[in-house]
């Protein structure tokens, strides 16, 4: 299995391809819907974010607290589509890689295609494996939005499947449509 | 006249927070043999792997005591209560203070807003939806299901028409599972509630989400219908997370209740891979 560690190069992108299973390891920030909402509200304001999304890596997800012995809790992911409306947007920004579950939609997939993007799938459900890939958790920004509020990650060979390739082939979507 | 049992509210808020911390803990065996057999099953590679990862993420859930998932869920709760029975004191604030005990007591996460609208964070995963209903004896029957919104919002309900038939209301429980493809996290169980009025249906798909894996329908009639649906939902290939194979759907579980001469209401309740519920009878 493929080991990559972020930040993501033109070349290791161009190089994955669509089902193809890898082991990440680096920064990633999280963040879900109220995230992105407020994200995408600074961009149309022309205020600075919170954090450099140029080249980054964003986990769709909202974490369990972490018990006392832990760095976090379960940290699994959540369903893509819901920020569908905001990651276009996000990817003209400089967002270069998204990590969630579920297929995209086509103006995703269109952007993803267009500025050598890649989305990521992690397996839905397994947030107690997920957290132990996680290395060091740090509060970003957003503390007011709880579990939704933008943590930096250091994960270590954190499972993932190519879901959305830089030509733009879909995991999810061909397999809805033909069958197996 | 027979004796009635008194039961302490106190004893019913003990029981919640129990339950709230296993079952967001710990799958059921019954689940957790089904992966087991469709890891067993299945051929393609992202089908294996995908189903190791869920029977690994159980067993690191087990041991460690961490939520099996992070979206430990809004909390869904069934009381059967005895004719015999007397609570003292407040049912649901017991259960409700259950809830937040569990929720604090297991680091889990708290998904539940006081407002649709405002979307406040409730701050302690209170309150839960309850579900009382009255049996026959002296006893307390508590059932706590967490339910994610990965699988609830990819539930349905649809009045059909009698000129559907049961074959419309078999092809309205497919396209629901095809529609929700990866984001329900397959392989799921599929809760379908038939007849009733509309609320009777959405609460029977749900209750139906609790029969064992393995236990037939008790009606020849409705266990061939689940297990004919099965095989149509397994012939998607969505397969486990989605990316594609012979297992979207580890069962599908019906309960039917008598209806109107004029309806067909069907509802589509789906679980995820580990469908998290716990009992225990008082």
């Amino acid at each position: 299995m493929k080991k990559i560690t972020t930040p993501f190069t033109t070349e290791t992108i161009e190089n994955l391809q669509v089902g193809e299973e890898i082991l990440l390891s680096g920064e990633i920030f999280t963040a879900r819907d109220a995230a992105h909402k407020r994200v995408c509200e600074m961009l149309d304001c022309g205020l600075p974010l919170p954090f450099e999304i140029s080249g980054q890596v964003v986990y769709y997800t909202g974490p369990c607290p972490a018990p006392p012995d832990k760095i976090i809790g379960s940290v699994g992911p959540t369903t893509s589509a819901r920020m569908d409306a905001y990651a276009p947007r996000l990817i003209r920004a400089g967002l270069r890689v998204m990590i969630g579950k579920g297929a995209r939609n086509s103006a995703v997939v269109s952007a993803i295609r267009e500025h050598k993007g890649l989305y990521l799938a992690a397996v839905g459900g397994a947030g107690a494996l997920l957290s132990l890939c996680v290395e060091r958790a740090e509060l970003i920004a957003f503390e007011d939005l709880g579990a939704e509020a933008v943590y930096k990650l250091t994960v270590r060979d954190m499972p993932l499947v190519v879901a959305v390739d830089c030509g733009g082939a879909e995991l999810m979507r061909n397999i809805t449509i033909s069958g197996v | 006249m027979s004796e009635i049992r008194v039961i302490e509210a106190a004893k019913i808020t003990d029981a919640v927070a129990e339950l709230c911390i296993s079952a967001n803990i710990s799958i059921g065996v019954d689940i957790k043999q089904a992966l087991s057999n469709a890891h067993d099953f299945e051929t393609a590679p992202l089908a294996k792997s995908v189903l190791k990862t869920l029977l690994e993420n159980a067993d690191i859930a087990e041991r460690e005591r961490l939520p099996i998932c992070q979206d430990t869920g809004m909390v869904v709760v069934f009381a059967w209560l005895g004719t015999r029975v007397h609570v003292s004191g407040n049912i649901t604030a017991a259960i409700n203070e259950g809830v937040r005990r569990g929720y604090r007591d297991g680091y889990f996460r708290n998904s539940v807003v006081a407002d649709p609208q405002s979307r406040i964070n409730t701050g302690d995963n209170s309150p839960a939806v309850i579900h009382y209903d009255f049996v026959e004896g002296d006893s307390v029957k508590l059932a706590v299901m967490p339910k994610g919104f990965g699988s609830e919002n990819m539930s349905a309900v649809r009045m059909l028409k009698l000129s559907d038939g049961i074959s419309g209301a078999e092809n309205f429980v497919v396209e629901t599972v095809q529609s929700a493809g990866a984001n329900p996290c397959p392989p799921v169980i599929v809760g379908v509630g038939i007849g009733g009025t509309l609320e009777k249906a959405a609460l029977l798909s749900k209750q139906a989400l609790l029969r064992e894996i393995g236990e037939v329908h008790s009606d020849p009639f409705w266990a061939e219908f689940e297990a004919r649906l099965l095989a149509r939902i397994n012939a998607l290939g969505i397969g486990p997370s989605g990316f594609g194979g012979h297992t979207t759907a580890l069962a599908v579980r019906v309960l039917a209740y008598p209806t109107h001469i004029a309806g067909l209401p069907v509802a589509v309740n789906i679980g995820c891979h580990a469908t998290r519920h716990k009992t225990v009878i008082l």
